[in-house]
């Protein structure tokens, strides 16, 4: 071992010590950006290490070095201006689009290692079945999460779209890009197999993600995002690098768990979102709305809910999909001061899936500046509605439908926010139709329920003003 | 080749249960910046990039190489800068009124 392996490898070690310990400190609150900042620092060891090391080692053409900090320029910038404009309601698009990114560059990697091998003699196994698996995973990540960030974008429909004979397309591309996988590992000069395995690869993304409604994107693309860790962890493989072998693997293993938990949290089985995407969906998840009955619903104005709010002494605000649609965090915090400003106790009953996507209604609250004690988990809310006045629910529909604790509906058994047990009710929604999972609510109709209709910030712009008529007089 | 094989594989599968094992129990207010954090550090993807650029010797190599660095950038810096921006207001102090509240009384 020469010296210049065994620092890197040791700088290696240190890189993947501090991934480890920055996840797992990511997993509280209180420590999580912290941790965040100690897996940047590993990460930044390892680019340092390796750029040494290929510098030392290898040398390489000018040519190369130059397109290397070229496409790092392009991509680093794109990358970061993104990060730094975009609205805390787009975060889980551009999650995908960066997932979608890093599969597309493990791909690339392993495409640029065939490439050097093309001439030379034949790859061996330990070489040609890894980057088989790179090009297949890679592409298919690169293009599944680029569909996926476009069906959250809204710039794909994020209806299920499926077309006759598309489950037989679907196996038979996957047998495609097996079979050449397959062939590849005993063929590696083959330029036309590997392409054949990009292209297949890529159509299959394309054809996995199209089929799945947009409420199960986010498990989808938390699946992408450990498949992509998998990917770079074959590409690890290709070229021995251990970096990439381990935070690949972690990434591949911490993905596969909050996967799990995400579609957990969603009353989902991962089995059900995937296999809904080749074919099997059950028709209530894209079905139209259903005829909405008002005969049996109160209706109330935005000054019958702020004369509530002001009289009130705990106010809870359930804030759902809708909130965040409509981008009125702002508004419910404003609201909230107010309250708070005139003595009122509130608080935020926060659904583990509110937003549109696993904790990221946390995310938009804590951008409008409510404190995260404020922010009370499932249990601590549902312990805390039965001594409150008066649940406001802002754009929140099945996470809060007192049928899911009945047998036999499609909500049955997900957890839900007890709303129903608050002395009263106001539900601010644009109409009666039913959320993701197309039924109705009972909730509506219950008599201490008023509904008031009307866009979220709209509607809470309106009952701002007509409070402070009321904590100001 | 075949130890460099094996003490990969090891290296492996080693670290996907540290992977499984670190993460276990994640709190559901945590898992859009979890998976944005873990998102990023896939980003290491840029070290095989390098990798690449360093022993490129043909026109498709230097384009690979380019799009490799280009993709794995984006993935590495934006996936840490967005994921900061989301913990940054996690880890915000509590304004400052709650406190002029409790000193006033």
């Amino acid at each position: 071992m020469t010296g210049t392996a065994f620092i890197v490898g040791s700088a290696y070690l240190l890189a993947a010590v501090l991934f480890v310990v920055g996840l797992h400190q990511m997993r509280a609150p209180s420590t999580a950006r912290r941790g965040n900042l100690v897996s940047a620092t590993g990460m930044a060891i390892a680019i340092v290490a390796t750029v040494v090391f290929a510098l030392i080692d290898s040398g390489g053409q000018l040519v190369a070095w130059v397109a290397l900090v070229l496409g790092l320029a392009v991509g680093g910038a794109f990358g970061v201006i993104r990060a730094r404009t975009v609205k805390m309601t787009d975060i889980p698009q551009l999650v995908s689009l960066f997932n979608a990114v890093g599969g597309g560059a493990a791909a690339a990697v392993a495409l640029a290692d065939f490439v050097l091998h093309i001439t030379g003699g034949t790859l061996p196994l330990t070489a040609s079945i890894p980057i088989a698996l790179d090009v297949l995973i890679g592409s298919v990540t690169f293009s599944g999460s680029l569909i996926a960030a476009g069906k959250l974008q809204g710039v794909i429909s994020g209806k299920p779209i499926t077309f006759p004979g598309s489950r037989i397309l679907n196996i038979a591309v996957v047998v495609i890009a097996l079979a050449s996988a397959v062939l590849f590992v005993f063929n590696t000069h083959s330029l036309v197999l590997v392409l054949v395995i990009l292209a297949a690869s890529l159509i299959f993304g394309v054809l996995m993600v199209l089929p799945i409604g947009g409420a199960d994107a986010p498990v989808i693309v938390s699946l992408l995002n450990a498949l992509t860790g998998l990917a770079v962890a074959m590409a690890g493989f290709a070229i021995d690098n251990q970096a990439m072998i381990i935070a690949g693997a972690l990434v591949g293993a911490a993905g596969t768990i909050l996967t799990l938990q995400m579609a957990k949290a969603m009353n989902r089985s991962v089995m059900s979102i995937v296999l809904g995407g080749f074919g099997t969906a059950d028709s209530s998840a894209g079905g139209g709305p259903v005829d909405a009955d008002l005969t049996n619903i109160r209706q109330v104005t935005a000054d019958d809910v702020a004369i509530q709010l002001a009289y009130a002494q705990h106010v809870m605000i359930v804030p759902g999909y809708g909130l965040a649609a409509a981008q009125a965090q702002h508004e419910a915090a404003d609201l909230a001061k107010l309250l708070t400003d005139h003595g009122i106790d509130v608080k935020y009953a926060i659904h583990p899936v509110a937003g549109r996507m696993p904790g990221h209604m946390n995310v938009l609250l804590a951008e409008a500046n409510v404190p995260y004690t404020q922010m009370l988990q499932l249990d601590e809310a549902n312990a805390a509605f039965d001594t409150c006045d008066i649940a406001l629910v802002i754009g929140a529909n099945d996470v809060c439908n007192p049928d899911a604790r009945k047998p036999g509906n499609p909500v049955s058994g997900m957890p839900i926010l007890d709303v129903d047990h608050a002395k009263s009710v106001v539900v601010l929604k644009r109409s009666m139709s039913p959320g993701y999972a197309g039924i109705g609510n009972p909730l509506f109709s219950d008599p201490k329920t008023g509904m008031y209709f009307a866009d979220a910030k709209k509607g809470l712009a309106d009952v701002i003003l007509a409070v402070k008529e009321y904590v100001s007089a | 080749m075949i130890e460099t094989l094996f003490s990969n594989l090891a290296i492996f599968v080693l670290s996907l249960l540290v992977g499984f094992e670190v993460i276990s129990k994640i709190p559901s207010t945590l898992h859009t910046p979890m998976m944005s954090g873990a998102n990023a550090i896939h980003g290491v993807v840029i070290a095989g990039a390098i990798v690449t650029a360093s022993l490129a010797n043909s026109p498709a190599g230097y384009i690979l190489t380019f799009i490799a660095a280009a993709l794995a950038a984006a993935n590495v810096f934006g996936g840490y800068v967005v994921t900061d921006r989301m913990l940054r207001m996690f880890t915000k102090p509590t304004p400052a009124r709650t406190l002029t509240k409790e000193d006033a009384s």
